[in-house]
């Protein structure tokens, strides 16, 4: 449990998916106008990580690895099988938001589906297979990155949603102060950690 | 916006105008990064030292370029709700395709690209492209399309790269056969091929500079994209957001 809940915080605070490894950048620029509809993906991308996830784990421990049902090597259909794990889930998700809700269905528009090519979901899996994590890890890995990735989209919807008030110049309207918004709150992110005194004491 | 009707048949030159302004415009007008915000991701992940940032530039083009070929050759064959999954097969081929070179060709910067060079699988632009032009425009010109916004990309890249390689760690294709020292503590030694330091040239000027460690961290790409954004802006007023 306890390493459980050490995944889960380092991947949802200081290994945030958007703060520190820019996955899924798109859509969190491209839907953090509003909280709400930010909101809604914010807990779409939480389900679809956290279900892939432990999916993409079977298949890749069972299927692919030298272990598995086949005997063999197989990592080179990793890919491949893993975006047809998320599409699939999206699907799923989609389905799912349209009969609930269909205000949020259309708020969230084209950026339902582009959770597929939300580089956070595929993102999480290949870091899964690279730092060759366990089933419970992988579990606990989806839950965090997703929970990181909706508080880093609540965060700046709410920003941005105040910051139409102040007098930015014209050409840093919009997109370019989400940037520079998305800096500053990485280097709040990154302080969570305990910033090590040699990152800023320069060369020796 | 990039679009361009189709003509009726007549003999066109293979590099015609239209063509030209597929390459041009992504470069400016229509950049994938700073005006359709497609393709952050890596642009910001890959980006603290230019050599990887050159050898990730090359991958996407090869795939924007080659997945707009595809693509567009199986257009009339690809049937409407699976088009999704047809075109992330392409792409994901493609993809494991540059992986597998990339393992066997240059080792270190696989490893130093990690997870990133996966991810161009789910990297906006080129699925972005597949949507908007490879499905509804012949092989060719999706091809050109294709390349120039995998150009497009690549130029941010390459840009946010040498900013943050300089300033930060001041080197300049550091882990490539022409690594450089251009500034900080050992000024001057500018290596080529082989090493020989040299104790002369503009990098021997900047010998007080202390290396910004800010910019090896992720935050200063936001930072340098968000000014890239607002220069570009500034010059290209019709770009401007003015909600």
């Amino acid at each position: 449990m306890g390493e459980f809940m050490n995944i889960f915080i380092k991947s949802a605070f200081i290994e945030n998916m958007v703060l520190a490894y820019f996955l899924g950048m798109c859509s969190y620029l491209a839907v953090s106008k509003s909280v709400n509809t930010a909101f809604g993906l914010g807990l779409a991308v939480i389900f679809v990580l956290g279900v892939t996830m432990p999916i993409n784990w079977l298949i890749n421990e069972y299927l692919l690895s030298e272990n598995g049902l086949f005997g063999q090597d197989l990592t080179f259909l990793r890919f491949i099988l893993f975006i047809a794990v998320i599409a699939s889930m999206v699907q799923l998700v989609e389905m799912v938001v349209e009969k609930v809700s269909p205000a949020l269905y259309s708020a969230l528009g084209i950026f339902l589906p582009l959770i597929t090519v939300n580089c956070a979901i595929l993102g999480g899996s290949l870091f899964m297979v690279s730092r060759e994590y366990n089933l419970s890890n992988s579990i606990a890995f989806g839950l965090g990155g997703g929970f990181g990735w909706f508080l880093a989209i609540i965060a700046i919807a709410a920003i941005r949603e105040k910051i139409r008030y102040s007098d930015v110049p014209p050409a840093l309207r919009g997109l370019g102060m989400a940037f520079i918004l998305t800096g500053l709150m990485g280097i709040a992110f990154m302080s969570l950690m305990g910033i090590d005194p040699a990152v800023f004491a320069g060369p020796k | 916006m990039a679009e361009v009707k189709n003509v009726e048949e007549v003999k066109e030159p293979l590099f015609g105008k239209v063509e030209k302004k597929l390459i041009t415009d992504p470069l400016n007008d229509n950049n994938p990064i700073t005006v359709q915000v497609l393709g952050i991701c890596s642009a910001l992940a890959v980006t603290s030292l230019v050599y990887p940032s050159v050898v990730m530039s090359i991958a996407v083009i090869f795939v924007t370029g080659f997945s707009s070929l595809f693509t567009s050759l199986l257009r009339n064959a690809i049937p409407k709700p699976v088009r999704m999954i047809v075109q992330l097969v392409i792409i994901a081929t493609l993809v494991t395709f540059v992986e597998m070179a990339l393992k066997y060709f240059n080792y270190p910067v696989y490893k130093q690209l990690s997870v990133y060079i996966g991810l161009i699988i789910t990297n906006c632009i080129v699925m972005g492209r597949l949507e908007a032009f490879a499905m509804a425009n012949k092989p060719w010109r999706s091809f050109v399309d294709g390349i120039g916004n995998g150009i497009g990309y690549g130029a941010i890249l390459i840009a946010v790269g040498v900013v943050r390689e300089i300033f930060g760690k001041g080197t300049l294709f550091a882990g490539s056969p022409i690594e450089m020292k251009l500034i900080g503590a050992n000024a001057g030694n500018v290596e080529y091929l082989i090493n020989t330091a040299a104790e002369s040239g503009i990098g021997s000027w900047f010998g007080w500079y202390t290396n910004n460690n800010l910019m090896v961290l992720p935050a200063a790409a936001m930072f340098i994209i968000g000014i890239m954004i607002w220069i570009q802006r500034s010059y290209n007023t019709k770009l401007v957001d003015v909600s």
